[in-house]
């Protein structure tokens, strides 16, 4: 078993099939994406291959160490980065082709017009813990 | 009773609730849910006779579970032609039978019934075989609980209607054994441990050369485990482990049970591998490691099980048995997308002495690594190298 995180990118993935701002989607077309979302994920739960999920806000700052006795010292939030990191799921399956299997029908989530939005997820193995024992 | 007792029970538990009548996967419900409760009251009430007691509470659970269905009748008929259940009572003895290792081995070829997934095969078979608790394997994997009774809850609608038409395959639950035993140990238990337990357990079970020799496998692994680390956590190669902090015992029982095997002449790759860590575990320093004789072995190994990772274990040895050079004419037949093919490259070309190209086979090969010990340890490799080219250079140039 290997766990992997699909990474969803609201701007910085290369430019999907069926590409536009949910905005200009109808309300119907909003829920039927939501939906599938839901279902894909309990469909992750009930087959025993769900770990987590979660969205993450636009918003973000930088934050680093300002020294000894010091706050931290910020930066941004900005607002147009280049890549922005929309949400995720980590995923735990039997191999890396049931990982990509898993992405691609995430990414056939209906979008305008009811066609599935094609858009480019980001798939990143989790390293392990542990060391194989007959290492 | 320990917690390690009750386990053992679990088997022979489903071995008997099956037998009077339910089939393997509600027999499995059963007594998990009999073990969870024996878990919060045997402590503080435990039973005279524990099996007497699972047997009991699993059979209530599975007649619970019945009822719950609404289709008690339609169930019961199935039960009647087995004895029906005579209750028993906390401390009294119970009229149970201790079943045979015919019904551990029945729930090993179960639980690794081929069309299982892998991960499916290795939780039903912790659970079932292992008396482990659904919690306990979801800790292990870190994944949620809910996930890992689903997953046991999907693998046992497969083998629950199957018939067990394939006795030959040993080979499965030896697969699903070894898997076991390389997920390693994290948190409160330990797998490898689990999977030596259960490799015992089958091997009472069967009498069969390879399951000796997956036995004596990882158990001399396992007995080379705590030189593996230092106290940091930092991974120590097997050539600089302390070897005063193997474990003896268990290397003197491996190598009895693998000279057992090997001595009824079917020869397998778990005993071409056990024999091949025997000779790791009696050489009494690295430098001492009779290399020729292990690489006879891994020349057995491609014979029985060729693959791309049996064929890169074997250039490391060659390394050692014949020089780096030898090794690394061997190595260019090897494709580059073999897992530490760059980390043994690194470590030959470190020994012909070209160091500024192993110190940058070292930092690619932990990029490529796929667990975060072995990245770090090469990491360490690749600075160690870096600060010795670096001090060489400060040394022998003109000063800055």
């Amino acid at each position: 078993m290997a766990k992997y995180l699909l990474l969803k990118h609201y701007r910085g993935a290369p430019r999907g099939v069926n590409d536009h701002p949910m905005d200009t989607w109808t309300p119907e077309e909003v829920d039927a994406h939501m939906e599938y979302m839901n279902d894909f994920a309990d469909r992750l739960q009930e087959s025993g291959e769900f770990v987590t999920s979660g969205a993450l806000a636009d918003e973000g700052l930088w934050v680093r160490y300002g020294g000894e006795g010091k706050p931290p010292v910020t930066d941004g939030p900005f607002a147009e980065t280049k890549d922005l990191i929309a949400g995720g799921m980590v995923i735990d399956v039997d191999s890396r082709e049931r990982a990509l299997e898993l992405a691609a029908e995430l990414s056939a989530a209906p979008g305008k017009d009811g066609k599935p939005i094609h858009e480019w997820l980001e798939v990143r193995p989790f390293l392990g813990e542990h060391l194989r024992a007959d290492g | 009773m320990d917690e390690h007792h009750l386990r053992e029970l679990v088997p022979a538990t489903i071995a008997i609730v099956r037998r009077r009548g339910a089939d393997f996967a509600e027999a499995e419900d059963a007594v998990q849910e009999a073990l969870l409760q024996a878990v919060t009251t045997w402590a503080h009430d435990p039973p005279r006779d524990p099996l007497g007691w699972l047997v009991t509470t699993s059979w209530r659970r599975h007649l619970d579970q019945l009822r719950a269905e609404d289709a008690r009748r339609r169930r019961e008929e199935r039960a009647a032609p087995h004895d029906p259940v005579s209750a028993t009572g906390w401390g009294e003895r119970s009229d149970v039978t201790v079943p045979t290792t015919d019904d551990t081995l029945d729930l090993f070829f179960l639980c690794a019934h081929p069309a299982l997934s892998p991960s499916a095969a290795t939780a039903l078979t912790l659970r079932a075989v292992g008396g482990l608790t659904t919690a306990q394997i979801a800790r292990a994997h870190l994944v949620p609980e809910a996930t890992m009774a689903q997953r046991i809850t999907r693998a046992k609608r497969s083998p629950a209607g199957r018939r067990l038409d394939a006795p030959g395959d040993i080979a499965t639950v030896l697969r699903v054994l070894y898997l076991i035993f390389n997920e390693g140990y994290g948190g409160d238990l330990d797998l490898s441990a689990e999977a030596i337990r259960l490799a015992r357990q089958l091997n009472l079970a069967i009498d069969h050369p390879e399951v000796a020799g997956l036995l004596a496998l990882m158990l001399l692994h396992h007995a080379r485990r705590p030189a593996r680390f230092t106290t940091g956590g930092a991974l120590v190669p097997l050539a600089q482990q302390d070897r005063a902090l193997w474990d003896g015992t268990a290397i003197r029982e491996a190598v009895g049970i693998l000279q057992g095997a090997l001595a009824r002449d079917a020869l397998g790759p778990y005993q071409v591998q056990a024999a091949i860590a025997a000779l790791h575990a009696d050489a009494p320093s690295a430098s001492q490691t009779d290399w020729v004789q292990i690489l006879e072995w891994y020349d057995e190994l491609m014979l029985l099980a060729p693959s791309p990772v049996v064929a890169l274990n074997r250039v490391v040895a060659l390394g050692e048995a014949d020089g780096p050079r030898a090794a690394l004419l061997e190595l260019d037949t090897i494709p580059s997308s073999v897992p530490r093919r760059t980390a043994t490259e690194a470590h030959l070309r470190e020994r012909t002495g070209e160091l500024e190209t192993a110190a940058g086979l070292y930092a690619q090969a932990a990029r490529e690594a796929d667990t975060v010990p072995e990245r770090d340890h090469l990491m360490r490799q690749a600075a160690r190298l870096r600060t010795h080219l670096g001090q060489e250079r400060g040394g022998d140039g003109p000063v800055l």
